[in-house]
C-alpha cells in the first residue's frame, strides 16, 4: 500500500485509485494523486473544475465559502465548490455554468438570457454564482416568489449592487417551468 | 440652451450589454482566467507587527524547496519606489500588519505557501502608532525619519507634478460670522475607513523580458493610468505595455494597483517567467486600500433662510502608512463641499496623517463622500438651531448656473450646468418628504420600541469632465468599424456605450462595431472610467473620432456624388446619400475600396460642469436592540440624457455597497487599537448586506439638456454611494431623537447614545 492509499483507509475511497465525476453531462475519470490532470486530496472542486478541467466560469472570490461566487450544483443543488474536496465529490454529476446552454441547440437557458435582458449585472464577477444560486432554486421551485429568490441568493456576495435587477430577472422565469 | 433632436437610434434605448452573452456563459476571461505558458505563481509574506525593522532575514530554507523560483527582500529587491512619502517596494521598515516583508515566485501556490513559512525573519518590534489624532501629537512614533508629525505635505503628487487645492480659503469667515443668525461649532467623523471589496481580488500578471520590457495583464479600469503610474518606477528606460480585461469590480480602489503589479513585475524579472500575483480575500481585506479616514472640527455660521455664511475649521485626513492620491482626494473633497455649499467665507484647512495601519486611498466618492459625511451633519445642527427643513437648506445651497467653485486644481470655474432643483423637488415628491419630515430630533412614527427617521444627503462633483480621453475610429472597406480605445469594462457598460454612440454618429447597426480591448500597444491615451468621467468624457472622445472618420469618409466620397462640400452628404446603414437628392447615393464599400478611413477624437479636461444626486433615506431604528433596518431609498439626479437605463439603474442602486450607504449602518474595517491588526479580514466578519434585506430603492432620473456633448448627457454612477450615509445619520438621529455622531451607526452606538448600556448582555457570568 502506498502512503496515499492508506491515507483514505476507513474511508470510501479506501483502494481507490480515482474518482469520477460527471461534469455537464460529461463523465471526467480523474486519478489521485500530484502532478498535471490529477486530483490531489487537497484540491477543492473550484480548484479541480478550473484547473484540472478548464472550466474557469466558475469564478472563485473569497475561496472559504462566504461569498457564493463559486456556486455549483451538485446533484440537484447549489454547493459552493471552493469548500468542497474534489475527491469527497466522487460519483457526483454537477452543472457548471458552461453547463447550461441547450447542448444540443446552443440556445441559452431562459434563466441566462433573462439576465441579459434585464442586464442583471455590473462586473459580471458574482454572475455565474447567482445563476447558478438561482438555477437550483428554480429546479427545486419552479415559481418562486420574490422573497423566496431574494432567500436563495442571500449568500451571493454583489458588490455593485445588482441583487434588484437580478432578483428581476429571476421572477421573469418564475412560473415558466410549470 | 437650443433645444435636441430626441430621435435617437441607440442613445437612451435598453440594450443588452455587448458582453451580456459572455458574462452570463461563464465565458468573460477575468484575469485569473487566462493562461498562460510556464506560469508561475507569487506569493507575498507579510509583516505580523505593525510597526518593526526587519533586522535578519532568512530565505535558505524556502529556497531550496523544490519549485521555488524566486524569493525577493529588501536585501535584493529592485529600488522601486512609489508613493508619498516614497516608499520602497519592499523595505527594511515595515510599517503596518500586512506590510511586504518577501516575494515568493514558485511553481504552484501549495509550494508558494509552502515557502512563506520556511523564510524566518527576526525583527526589531517599534511602538507604533493607530489613532490620527495621537500621530500628530509632539513626540508621537514616528513612521518615516523625514516627516516630522507624521503629518504629509499637501498640494502635489509625486507623478504628475500637478499642483492640487490644500485648502479652502475664500471671503471673510469673521465677516460671515458676523451676518450669520446662528452659529455652531462641533466635530463629526467618519473614520471607520471601510473597504470597497470588489468581488474580484486585485491582482496583476507580468512578463519581464530583459533587459528592459515589461508587459502586464492587469484587472482594473484603467490601463494607461496604470503605465502612467508604474513609468517613473520602473524607470523611463523601460518599455511598459498594459493589457486590460474585464474587471471583476473595482469602485475606484484597483486604479490603486501598482503594488500588486510591481511585486508580479519584479518576480518576473527575477525569474524570467511570467508570474501571476492574486491578494486572497485577507490580503485585499487587510493591505488593499480603505476609504481615507474623516474628522472634521468646524464652525458653522447659517442665516434664517439658510444662507450659509461662513464655514471654518480643520479636517484631519487619516491615510494609514503612506499615500497615494489622498492629496487630491482632499483637493476634489474641498471642491466638492463648495458645490454643495454655496457660501461666500471659507476657512477649511486640511492636513493628512500617517499612522500604522494599512493606506487608504481611491474609492468612490473620493473625498468628497468623506467630508460630506462630517460637513452635512454640522450643517444640520445649524438648521436645526434654526429650525430649518434640510431638503429645503440643501436644495437651496447646492451650486446653481452663474456660481462657481475653487476645483481640484485651485483654479476658480465658473459653472455653467444646470440648476438641479427640479430634481431634488422631484425626489422629494417621490419619497413624501413633506409628510414625513417632523423636524429636528422626531420621529417619522413610532410604533413600541420602533422608531422611523427620515434624512437627506446631497453630493456633486465636477471630475464629470476630469483629464483625458482619446479614441481612433477606423471603418474599414468592409463598411465594418472598429473604435480603438484603452477602455475596459468595470462595469458600467461603458463599453458598450461607446459602441452605441459611434453606431448612433454613423447610423450604423451594433454588430458592424466592435472595440478594442484597452491595451496600451495599441489604444490611445484613455484616463479610464473615473468620477463618473466616462459620459462626458469618455464618450466625448468616441464620439469627436465618429465624426472625425464620418468627415474624411464623406471627403472621400463627396466627388463621387458630384459634390466638393462633404457637409452635403449624409449616412446611414453603409450607404451615403446627398442630402439634396437622395437618390443620389453610395456604398461605404463602394468609397473605400482598399482604404482605411481613421477619425481621432480627443477629450481635454473641463469642470465646469457638475452632476448631482439627492439621496432621501427612511430607516427603523428599534430602541430596544439599537438596530436600524433601512427602509426606502429615493435617489434623485438630473443627467441630461439617459444613454443607457439598465446600466444607469444599476449604477444608482450601487448607491448601497461599496463602501457607500452600508457605511453607515454595519459596514467598518475594525483595527485593533491595540495590536494594529484588522480584525475583520474576511467576508463573514466584514459585513455586507445580502439580497434578504433589500431596502425599497427608487431612482428618480431627470432628463434636462446638458451642455456637455451632442448627446447633453453626464455620468453620474462614481457619486452614487456618496449622498447617502450623511442621510442615516440624520434619519437615525431623528428617529431616536438625538444626534447620533459616528458611523457606523451600530447597535451598541445607538444604544449608547439612548444611554442604555450594552455591558450586562455582553459575555455571562456565574
Amino acid at each position: 500500500m502506498t502512503r496515499q492509499e492508506k491515507k483514505f483507509s476507513g474511508s470510501a475511497l479506501e483502494g481507490k485509485h480515482h474518482i469520477n465525476l460527471t461534469v455537464n453531462g460529461q463523465l471526467y475519470e480523474l486519478a489521485i494523486g500530484t502532478g498535471a490532470g490529477k486530483v490531489n486530496p487537497s484540491d477543492t472542486l473550484s480548484f479541480t473544475l478550473r484547473e484540472t478541467l478548464g472550466l474557469t466560469g466558475t469564478k472563485v472570490s473569497c475561496d472559504s465559502g462566504a461569498c457564493g461566487g463559486c456556486t455549483v450544483i451538485m446533484d440537484g443543488r447549489a454547493v459552493l465548490s471552493c469548500m468542497l474536496l474534489s475527491i469527497e465529490c466522487d460519483e457526483k454529476e454537477i452543472t457548471t455554468i458552461e453547463g447550461l446552454k441547450n447542448p444540443k441547440t446552443g440556445e441559452l437557458d431562459p434563466l441566462q438570457q433573462s439576465f441579459i435582458d434585464h442586464t442583471a449585472f455590473q462586473c459580471g464577477f458574482c454572475t455565474p454564482g447567482m445563476i447558478m444560486s438561482s438555477k437550483a432554486l428554480l429546479n427545486d421551485n419552479p415559481s418562486p416568489t420574490e422573497e423566496e429568490v431574494k432567500e436563495a441568493l442571500s449568500g451571493n456576495f454583489c458588490r455593485c449592487i445588482s441583487h434588484y435587477q437580478i432578483v428581476r430577472a429571476v421572477m421573469a422565469v418564475s412560473g415558466k417551468g410549470k | 440652451m437650443k433645444s435636441v433632436a430626441e430621435n435617437y437610434r441607440y442613445i437612451g434605448k435598453a440594450m443588452p450589454r455587448m458582453d451580456g452573452q459572455e458574462i452570463v456563459t461563464g465565458k468573460t476571461a477575468f484575469l485569473d482566467d487566462l493562461k498562460f505558458h510556464n506560469l508561475l505563481i507569487g506569493k507575498v509574506l507579510r509583516s505580523p507587527h505593525p510597526h518593526a525593522m526587519i533586522k535578519r532575514i532568512d530565505t535558505s530554507k524556502a529556497e531550496q524547496l523544490k519549485g521555488v523560483k524566486a524569493i525577493i527582500t529588501h536585501e535584493t529587491a529592485p529600488d522601486w519606489k512609489g508613493g508619498l512619502p516614497p516608499i520602497r517596494l519592499l523595505d527594511r521598515k515595515v510599517r503596518y500588519v500586512g506590510d511586504v516583508v518577501a516575494l515568493i515566485a514558485a511553481e504552484t501556490e501549495r509550494i508558494a505557501d509552502q515557502a512563506k513559512r520556511l523564510i524566518n525573519v527576526e525583527y526589531e518590534i517599534l511602538p507604533a502608532v493607530f489613532d490620527d489624532y495621537e500621530a500628530m501629537k509632539p513626540g508621537a512614533i514616528q513612521l518615516y525619519d523625514d516627516l516630522p508629525g507624521n503629518i504629509l505635505p499637501l498640494g502635489s503628487d509625486e507623478i504628475s507634478g500637478a499642483t492640487w487645492a490644500t485648502e479652502i480659503v475664500t471671503g471673510d469667515v469673521e465677516k460671515g460670522f458676523a451676518e450669520a443668525d446662528a452659529i455652531i461649532e462641533g466635530g463629526f467623523a467618519y473614520d471607520n475607513i471601510p473597504n470597497p471589496i470588489s468581488i474580484e481580488s486585485p491582482a496583476a500578471v507580468a512578463l519581464w523580458e530583459e533587459p528592459d520590457k515589461v508587459t502586464l495583464w492587469v484587472s482594473n479600469h484603467k490601463v494607461w493610468n496604470n503605465k502612467r503610474l508604474l513609468s517613473p518606477i520602473f524607470g523611463d528606460k523601460v518599455q511598459i505595455r498594459i493589457i486590460g480585461g474585464a474587471c471583476g469590480g473595482s469602485y475606484g480602489a484597483k486604479a490603486m494597483s501598482w503594488q500588486v503589479q510591481c511585486y508580479a513585475a519584479a518576480l518576473s524579472k527575477a525569474t524570467g517567467q511570467p508570474v501571476k500575483v492574486i491578494f486572497s480575500k485577507e490580503e485585499q481585506l487587510g493591505c488593499f486600500i480603505l476609504r481615507p479616514a474623516t474628522r472634521l472640527n468646524a464652525k458653522v455660521g447659517m442665516q434664517k433662510d439658510g444662507t450659509v455664511t461662513a464655514v471654518a475649521g480643520s479636517w484631519l485626513v487619516g491615510t494609514g502608512y503612506y499615500s497615494r492620491t489622498t492629496q487630491i482626494q482632499i483637493a476634489v473633497g474641498c471642491g466638492e463641499a463648495m458645490i454643495a455649499v454655496r457660501c461666500n467665507n471659507w476657512n477649511v484647512k486640511p492636513s493628512i496623517v500617517c499612522t500604522n495601519r494599512n493606506a487608504s486611498g481611491i474609492v468612490r466618492g473620493f473625498g468628497g463622500q468623506e467630508l460630506k459625511c462630517a460637513l452635512i451633519p454640522l450643517l444640520s445642527l445649524a438648521m436645526e438651531k434654526l429650525s430649518l427643513d434640510p431638503f429645503e437648506v440643501l436644495k437651496k445651497n447646492f451650486v446653481k448656473p452663474g456660481d462657481g467653485y475653487f476645483w481640484r486644481n485651485a483654479a476658480w470655474y465658473n459653472y455653467r450646468g444646470i440648476d438641479y432643483s427640479r430634481a431634488m423637488d422631484e425626489g422629494a415628491k417621490t419619497f413624501g418628504w413633506k409628510e414625513k419630515w417632523k423636524g429636528w430630533l422626531k420621529p417619522t412614527a413610532v410604533e413600541g420600541t420602533k422608531h422611523i427617521g427620515v434624512g437627506v444627503g446631497v453630493h456633486g462633483n465636477a471630475d464629470v469632465g476630469e483629464d483625458m480621453s482619446e479614441a481612433y475610429v477606423r471603418i474599414d472597406n468592409d463598411g465594418r468599424v472598429v473604435v480603438i480605445s484603452g477602455l475596459t469594462e468595470h462595469g458600467t457598460g461603458q463599453r458598450s456605450n461607446v459602441v452605441k454612440a459611434v453606431a448612433e454618429v454613423l447610423q450604423l447597426p451594433l454588430e458592424f462595431i466592435s472595440i478594442t480591448p484597452g491595451d496600451t500597444l495599441v489604444t490611445p491615451v484613455e484616463w479610464g472610467p473615473a468620477g463618473s468621467r466616462g459620459t462626458y468624457a469618455i464618450l466625448g472622445a468616441a464620439i469627436s473620432a465618429a465624426d472625425d472618420a464620418k468627415k474624411k469618409l464623406f471627403q472621400l466620397a463627396a466627388p463621387m456624388l458630384g459634390t466638393d462640400n462633404f457637409e452635403d452628404l449624409e449616412t446611414a446603414d453603409g450607404i451615403i446619400w446627398l442630402k439634396s437628392d437622395p437618390e443620389k447615393r453610395i456604398d461605404w464599400k463602394k468609397v473605400l475600396k482598399f482604404r482605411t478611413v481613421i477619425g481621432h477624437g480627443r477629450f481635454d479636461e473641463d469642470f465646469s460642469l457638475s452632476n448631482c444626486m439627492m439621496s432621501f433615506v427612511e430607516l427603523q431604528v428599534d430602541t430596544e436592540t439599537g438596530k436600524i433596518d433601512l427602509l426606502r431609498v429615493v435617489n434623485a439626479t438630473d443627467v441630461g440624457k439617459v444613454i443607457d437605463p439598465h446600466g444607469l439603474e444599476g449604477q444608482l442602486n450601487g448607491c448601497l455597497g461599496s463602501a457607500g450607504i452600508d457605511s453607515a449602518i454595519f459596514e467598518e474595517t475594525i483595527l485593533d487599537p491595540t495590536t494594529g491588526c484588522i480584525l475583520n479580514t474576511n467576508l463573514i466578519d466584514y459585513k455586507w448586506r445580502t439580497s434578504a434585506e433589500l431596502p425599497v430603492i427608487e431612482n428618480v432620473v431627470l432628463e434636462t439638456p446638458i451642455d456637455s456633448h451632442r448627446f447633453h448627457a453626464l455620468g453620474i454612477g462614481e457619486i452614487s454611494t456618496s449622498p447617502g450615509p450623511s442621510a442615516v445619520l440624520m434619519a437615525a438621529s431623528n428617529a431616536i431623537g438625538q444626534w447620533l455622531h459616528e458611523y457606523p451607526v451600530t447597535p451598541e452606538r445607538v444604544l449608547k447614545t439612548l444611554g442604555k448600556s450594552m455591558e450586562k448582555k455582553q459575555g455571562g457570568s456565574l
